[in-house]
């Protein structure tokens, strides 16, 4: 649903809605004072339903243009926890090989919703960038060049903002196995394929398998 | 070495650090999208009331032997719904890069704000009722007068933004300072559309 305030625009819209709802209200009730009860619980019910049916509806694609060269290749990469992983890394290996590739790294700064809501970020912003300076180095260990910012706490939103400035042409994500991975719960994965007409490859990292490993 | 030095010494930046945002709402626009929300839950408390009366009444409204006076308060009611289209072609003119449109747009809200203002206190010196005539004159006034401040308001946020218009101000990509008052302005026009219709038509 979009905020009907968001903008001037979509205020005047709220204001040209409002004369609409309210005028056929009062002829209405001028006319039958039950007939403008009854009109009043029908553009009513019509509106909450424009609202649940707006909710619902899958959103807009968004398209961004590529900015690659011929034998270039942009990847954007969507991690947070497992932004550290090996598989992660290998994958990307594996896609930049053969090209003059640029990476991108953008690690959510994932916060509870109150923190987010009274702007108290630091903290987690704090965590995102230290994971993401750690994945940078080791990236760089292995000769990949790359970049990073640490992005909005949404991970949609993260990617949005990232592909405004970064035309990618593909996007990891990389996430947590299934049932240990909020994103996964969340649909953010199948939300950026509806979202993002950009080709996503997901890849699940598994930390503690990983830990393991190197142990033994 | 005195405080503030030793800070930059030690490689402190002297200011706030800048806010984390992201480019899902503006700052500016965020903060005026909660005072708005304050300000739907001040007026829902004043509908409250003004129900609370009306349902208790009997069946003619208002009470006698009040009278309201619909066709000025309608006029009203026009004034400010045009003003509502004069902000709005104000803001598409200077995305436009229309500058002239700017500011006769700005210059039309603004009078047009004024003459509602004026009308209604000049409505309120002939309605024949003061506050203190039982519920229904509080409520009234309440209501009324609780819409009147606000549309103050946005004629003093109208008024610097068309002075920064006809100073110069305001590009097509940069013009905020108009943006927001108009976000403001058209809540003020839909809260007069609402206080219409329920206290003066229905």
């Amino acid at each position: 649903m979009r905020n009907p305030l968001k903008s001037e625009a979509e205020a005047f819209k709220l204001v040209l809605l409002a004369i609409g709802y309210f005028a056929l209200i009062v002829i209405a009730a001028a006319i039958n004072t039950w007939l403008g009860v009854a009109v009043f619980v029908l553009l009513s019910a019509i509106a909450v339903g424009a609202i649940v049916r707006a909710r619902r509806e899958p959103p807009e694609v968004r398209t961004h243009a590529s900015r690659s060269g011929p034998g270039e290749r942009r990847i954007l990469v969507v991690a947070n926890e497992t932004v550290g992983g090996r598989t992660l890394r290998e994958e990307v290996e594996r896609r930049s090989e053969g090209y003059d590739v640029q990476i991108l790294v953008v690690c959510p700064a994932l916060n509870s919703p109150l923190r987010h809501w009274v702007s108290d970020e630091d903290a987690a912003r704090a965590a995102a960038q230290e994971r993401l300076d750690s994945s940078l180095a080791r990236l760089a260990e292995e000769g990949l060049d790359a970049r990073g910012e640490v992005g909005d706490g949404e991970p949609l939103q993260a990617i949005e903002d990232a592909l405004r400035s970064f035309g990618a042409d593909e996007i990891i994500i990389s996430t947590h196995p299934e049932g240990r991975s909020q994103w996964l719960e969340r649909g953010v994965v199948s939300g950026a394929r509806a979202r993002f007409d950009v080709p996503i490859t997901h890849v699940v990292v598994d930390l503690v398998a990983e830990r393991e490993e190197i142990r033994n | 070495m005195s405080a503030h030095a030793e800070a930059a010494h030690d490689g402190h930046v002297l200011h706030p650090p800048e806010a984390h945002r992201s480019s899902r709402v503006e700052a500016p626009v965020l903060g005026m999208l909660l005072f708005i929300a304050s300000e739907v839950m001040l007026f829902g408390s004043f509908f409250t009331a003004y129900f609370f009366v009306r349902v208790g009444a009997e069946e003619t409204w208002p009470l006698p032997p009040f009278e309201l006076p619909r066709f000025v308060a309608g006029v009203n009611t026009a004034i400010l719904v045009t003003s509502s289209f004069t902000i709005h072609w104000a803001l598409q003119s200077i995305k436009r890069g229309n500058r002239a449109g700017l500011q006769a747009g700005l210059v039309l809200t603004l009078a047009l704000g004024l003459t509602f203002l004026l009308t209604q206190i000049r409505e309120y010196s002939r309605v024949g009722f003061a506050p203190h005539d039982g519920s229904f004159g509080s409520v009234f006034y309440g209501l009324t007068g609780l819409h009147g401040a606000h549309v103050f308001v946005g004629l003093t946020l109208l008024t610097f933004a068309t002075i920064r218009a006809f100073r110069g101000h305001f590009t097509p990509e940069h013009h905020a300072g108009v943006e927001i008052p108009g976000i403001y302005w058209h809540f003020v026009d839909v809260m007069w559309i609402v206080v219409y219709a329920t206290v003066y038509l229905l």
